[in-house]
């Protein structure tokens, strides 16, 4: 399961690397002509309702998803990570102020808060990016909360507070590392919701904007074509449902590896 | 239990508290004048000073939190900028819609999850179980807004069976219902594996056996029925993601409910519709989650203890 979910990622991320050597067509170029036309040897995955390539925007597409999921990931996790060690460690009225942030922002369902911020600030990339960090440091925040009210009371900690080690580096340096494989294995089954979420808003008209090619926003474009062009859903819907299974393969296998109750 | 009951009841309140300052923000935080947003470049300043007195936004902030803590409690949200139809009412309207596709995907889920997550605990790291593991993840990973569009194509385009959008027959809520419902499926299956082998471990499956009982009366009558809790508990935590769900299920199938009247408001900017169908969903995920608590509280003492 791990090296699946690896190997999945892996290509992805090459794909979306080597997107312009894998294709000779551009992903904004228009032939109009030729608009709709399903899957041939010339268009893999068809053409458009604007006559552009889909091949070209899927692997086009993977390239906004992936900096999507890492950019979402790296901040909240980060952020995360250090509000949910300072409200763990210290305890308190930082602890209180933190772990009421945390109630609030749990208290709306998944990518609801995202939508009611999109929908005020208007549809951008970097709204999106803000508003799925916005949801996503929350859980982060928790876990490393939890597993350093723990490890406060670990007698390696002590002797370390009372050898004269100061809070920060007691911190960084013997708590959060005993907190970082939870924060890893979230951090990839969070990639995998960030890059849904991504796709969910920009599928609802509320992400990237045309014309951009993100798979939500592609997908978006797909629903007036049910019908007469099925392949325009098809295929980006198939690389988010690949790219998000090898994250949750992922995420999934680095949780067995890494939890000693599952062996 | 009464206490218990009292103290879970009073940590609610500042949690409802917090949504409905967040739900008030939101209108302050669209960029520049949000009445010159609402009203688009052609509006007249006359225009503009008139939905502001309306909206209130002429008094001090503090003066508008107020009114709108007042209006939420007494169920007054104003009115929709687009209709002039009360913002409760608009939503009252829509909410039967969505709780009938919320309800009908969760039977979906249920439905699906149980069997199959008894089938992979009873036949752990066999063949059988790595299939219905994977296909638990397939579930998880394949986004609604991609499998509905998909089961329309085959379902309504290709085959007709059923209609493609809109609400009314039983048929209507077939595609919608297993669209929302397919990844709550996968992680309640996920849930019931790791709580069945979790309880078929437990020392009075193995009495029940030795008394005689036959192996799926021993599953199903005794391990299946002690690791329940924890599937309704999930089920009920679930019920915040399913009512997010139907927003773009319901934008799929142009189901006329509340997650639709939401996306509706978004692209008209109507802002008070907004604000109240966000509070609505929120609030609802709140109750849900306390009501699931209580339940759990309510069925495992040790619960109430902590």
């Amino acid at each position: 399961m791990l090296r699946a979910g690896a190997a999945i990622v892996l290509l992805t991320a090459l794909a979306a690397i080597l997107g312009p050597m894998l294709t000779r067509f551009d992903p904004a170029a228009q032939d109009l002509a030729l608009r709709l036309a399903g899957p041939s040897l010339a268009h893999p995955f068809g053409l458009d309702e604007l006559g552009r390539d889909i091949l070209a925007r899927v692997l086009a597409g993977a390239r906004i998803s992936l900096i999507v999921g890492l950019t979402v990931v790296s901040v909240s996790a980060s952020v995360g990570t250090l509000l949910g060690a300072m409200a763990g460690y210290f305890g308190g009225a930082i602890d209180e102020v933190i772990s009421r942030m945390v109630d609030v922002l749990l208290a709306f369902p998944g990518l609801l808060l995202a939508i009611a911020l999109v929908a005020v600030l208007g549809p951008s990339l970097g709204h999106v990016l803000f508003a799925l960090t916005l949801i996503g440091w929350v859980g982060y925040a928790r876990l490393v909360r939890g597993q350093v009210l723990r490890a406060r009371e670990f007698e390696y900690v002590q002797a370390a507070r009372a050898a004269g080690a100061r809070t920060p580096r007691i911190l960084w340096t013997h708590v959060v590392p005993t907190a970082l494989p939870a924060v890893v294995v979230q951090a990839t089954l969070g990639m995998a919701g960030a890059i849904i979420g991504e796709a969910a808003l920009s599928f609802l008209g509320l992400g990237v904007q045309p014309p951009t090619p993100s798979w939500g926003t592609m997908l978006n474009g797909g629903r007036a074509h049910l019908l007469d062009a099925p392949h325009l859903t098809i295929f980006p819907g198939l690389a988010i449902a690949l790219l998000v299974l090898g994250l949750n393969f992922l995420g999934d296998g680095l949780r067995d590896a890494t939890d000693p109750k599952s062996h | 239990m009464t206490r218990f009951l009292v103290r879970r009841l009073l940590l609610t309140i500042p949690v409802l508290l917090g949504v409905a300052t967040l739900v008030f923000s939101l209108i302050h935080l669209v960029p520049g004048d949000p009445v010159q947003a609402m009203l688009g470049d052609s509006a007249t300043p006359q225009d503009m000073a008139e939905l502001r007195g309306r909206l209130g936004f002429d008094r001090p902030l503090y003066v508008q939190y107020a009114a709108f803590l007042t209006g939420v409690g007494t169920l007054n949200l104003g009115t929709s900028l687009r209709t002039n139809q009360p913002v409760t009412r608009a939503i009252a309207e829509r909410l039967p819609a969505t709780f009938e596709l919320a309800f009908s995907a969760m039977l979906v889920a249920t439905v699906i999850a149980i069997p199959l997550g008894i089938i992979a605990a009873v036949w752990a790291g066999t063949r059988v179980d790595h299939a219905a593991t994977t296909l638990a993840l397939l579930g998880i990973s394949i986004p609604n807004f991609w499998l509905g569009p998909l089961m329309a194509i085959v379902f309504s385009v290709t085959l007709g069976w059923l209609p493609v959008s809109g609400r009314g027959t039983a048929a209507h809520l077939v595609l919608p219902a297993i669209t929302l419902g397919a990844p709550l499926a996968a992680v309640l299956a996920r849930m019931t594996r790791a709580s069945v082998i979790e309880e078929l471990r437990e020392l009075y499956v193995l009495a029940a056996r030795a008394r005689g009982a036959s192996r799926a009366r021993a599953v199903l009558r005794h391990a299946f029925r002690n690791s329940l809790i924890p599937i309704v508990t999930v089920l009920g935590l679930q019920f915040g993601a399913v009512l997010t769900g139907a927003v773009i299920t319901e934008t799929i199938f142009a189901w006329p409910g509340v997650g639709r009247l939401l996306i509706q408001s978004i692209s008209f900017r109507d802002y008070p519709l907004v604000q109240g169908c966000i509070l609505l969903i929120a609030v609802t995920y709140v109750g849900m989650n306390l009501l699931t608590d209580v339940v759990y509280g309510f069925l495992d003492p040790r619960i109430r203890v902590e």
